[in-house]
């Protein structure tokens, strides 16, 4: 280790960033969780008090409870979130072997125009995807959110993972040619487990646009039976009257799954970024 | 019976041509080394004779049967790579069960494979470890171990020494060269180092720029190499370059003479200053400057006090040189 880490003014101000950085970042959730359990007055009254005998309440929770089917709400996110990103590692990373591992005519072409979708925005197709959608019936389903999900998250995830994909060892994957193994079961054997890292990284930046979107389950899945979350916490935000007791709980509510994920994910997610920094 | 005859195999990545025309055979038992330059195109060639790559033009046999559309599975072959490409997430075992598993041998067949080859490997204690538990060494040991099961009729060793130390390489080249003795099949090997391919092979094939410069025993190309580069790559310390006037011959060629056939003597037909003495103990490789490029090298048996600086002269025997034409073909 090297002196300058072990300068005790130096680790004070390492830290010092770091805590300040995580205060700065945790402030709006310990907001949004204090203010969700205290009754509508004290919200406005004092916003950055914790819930005190007087305060607290459980108002926030109960209307959420009572209001619209939450847990459907719930279930719903959970399963766009999750059948998306499933289909968007699945075919992203078979995508970003088929590019990093065959030669074929076009190839650098196809890479770049898989990769261009990175850079334009997928909400400018809206009323065409809309009218695709209307076209196959697909209107309210969880189908057409989990498709437009999909679609949006495959260019970044075939950039990051096959660039990655190009770093495993091309001899393990001859061996396993040379052992009689299909290049399917090389790739899903050999080659998934050593880009597992790159995999957890496309997941998490993808999980959490998917599931604080608004957008597409507005336009696409607004029906009771199809609404996200995201879009049956809209409810209590109203034009002239927010409830905000409602809102803040919805919320709170929200966070936990996504923290759930990215606690699974977030172990790779770190290797996934520094790997190639450190051998 | 030929265990491999390639004819007119030609190689080209779009524009680029890495393997032209190639003829070779090599027999039953046969140990067969490529060796050449980085970028001659010996790893291609290993890889179009596994069936990794296809060839552009030309035909594969092994075994007297064309392969060019036969995957690697099933051409009876095994290869051993430099990187080991152990499977990560299997024990040594399934590592050298794979392949069987997969052409969907008998379990008691299996067992007794391995249980043979890691007798052979002594790799026993660590039949059920996994890779990431093992030393390099032991590691190149169950990639060959991996390759022994499968009973090929041509095993492919592809630079399987060079990430091992110095220690570990020799021992592992007497051990593949035991093993040689002990299996029979014929065996092609590609190493970029001239003293694996002289002490293992049976025949060299020596490539540069995608061509083969020469074929022979390792005698034949240290006695009597066919050009210049040749003469150059094999052999160690290289041999030396002096041009023909500088001793009496003609202007246009080019005399080789190998350091060991070379003498420190106080006067010669050679003469120039040290600039450098490396004692081995065995031998003193000697570097004088004579006035030409690179330095000669003189080996020296023994061990001898020589200071850099000294002036020297060189001696040989006339009948110890080569000469070559200055398209670097011998005359």
């Amino acid at each position: 280790m090297n002196k300058a880490r072990r300068n005790p003014f130096n680790i004070a101000a390492m830290h010092g960033a770091l805590i300040l950085y995580t205060l700065i970042a945790l402030f709006p959730v310990f907001v949004i969780v204090i203010n969700s359990f205290k009754s509508r007055k004290a919200i406005f009254r004092e916003p950055l008090a914790l819930p005190d005998a007087e305060t607290f309440s459980m108002i926030g929770y109960q209307t959420v409870m009572k209001q619209g089917d939450f847990f459907l709400y719930f279930q719903n996110s959970m399963i766009v979130t999750v059948a998306s990103l499933f289909f968007i590692l699945l075919f992203g990373a078979m995508a970003a072997f088929a590019l990093s591992e065959y030669r074929f005519k076009g190839n650098t072409l196809m890479g770049l125009y898989l990769a261009l979708g990175i850079m334009i925005p997928i909400r400018i197709g809206t009323v065409a995807i809309l009218d695709m959608m209307v076209a196959t019936g697909l209107v309210n389903t969880l189908m057409a959110l989990i498709l437009v999900y999909t679609a949006q998250g495959l260019p970044l995830a075939v950039f990051i993972l096959s660039e990655f994909m190009r770093q495993v060892s091309d001899d393990l994957k001859n061996a396993g040619r040379i052992d009689g193994l299909s290049e399917y079961t090389i790739f899903f054997r050999l080659v998934l487990p050593l880009v597992r890292p790159a995999m957890a990284t496309v997941a998490v930046f993808n999980m959490i646009p998917i599931w604080n979107d608004l957008w597409f389950p507005l336009i696409l899945a607004p029906a009771e039976e199809t609404k996200t979350l995201t879009l049956g916490s809209q409810v209590f935000i109203g034009q002239f009257v927010t409830d905000w007791n409602a809102v803040l709980s919805a919320l709170s509510m929200a966070i936990l799954p996504v923290m759930v994920l990215y606690v699974i994910f977030s172990r790779q997610l770190i290797r996934g970024i520094t790997s190639g920094a450190v051998k | 019976m030929t265990a491999l005859t390639l004819s007119n195999v030609c190689k080209s990545f779009g524009q680029v041509e890495v393997l032209k025309n190639i003829d070779l055979t090599v027999e039953e038992n046969e140990f067969v080394v490529f060796v050449g330059p980085s970028g001659c195109g010996k790893s291609t060639l290993l890889r179009v004779i596994a069936g990794l790559e296809d060839a552009t033009s030309g035909t594969v046999e092994i075994d007297g049967e064309r392969v060019n559309d036969t995957p690697p599975a099933k051409r009876g072959i095994a290869m051993v790579f430099q990187s080991y490409a152990l499977y990560p997430h299997l024990t040594v075992r399934g590592n050298m069960a794979l392949g069987l598993k997969q052409a969907r041998h008998p379990k008691s067949e299996i067992d007794r494979r391995i249980t043979e080859a890691s007798r052979m490997l002594s790799l026993k204690p660590y039949l059920e470890r996994r890779p990431a538990e093992l030393s390099g060494g032991q590691r190149q040991r169950v990639a060959i171990g991996r390759a022994i099961v499968r009973n090929p009729k041509l095993f492919l060793f592809d630079e399987p020494l060079s990430n091992l130390d110095a220690a570990l390489r020799l021992n592992t080249r007497v051990e593949i060269a035991n093993l040689h003795r002990q299996i029979s099949a014929s065996m092609i090997y590609v190493t970029h180092d001239q003293t694996e391919a002289m002490t293992l092979a049976d025949k060299i094939v020596v490539l540069r720029d995608g061509r083969v410069e020469q074929i022979g025993s390792p005698m034949e190309l240290y006695n009597n190499p066919a050009n210049r580069f040749v003469a150059e790559f094999i052999g160690s310390p290289a041999m030396n370059f002096v041009p023909g006037d500088m001793i009496g011959g003609s202007t246009n060629t080019v005399v080789g003479i190998r350091p060991e056939y070379a003498q420190l003597g106080a006067t010669g037909p050679l003469s120039g200053t040290v600039v450098h003495v490396e004692n081995l103990g065995a031998d003193t490789n000697v570097l004088v400057n004579i006035g030409t490029d690179k330095p000669f090298t003189v080996r020296a048996f023994g061990q001898h006090d020589v200071s850099p600086g000294s002036e020297v002269g060189i001696n040989f025997e006339a009948g110890n040189t080569l000469t070559f034409g200055t398209d670097g073909l011998r005359l």
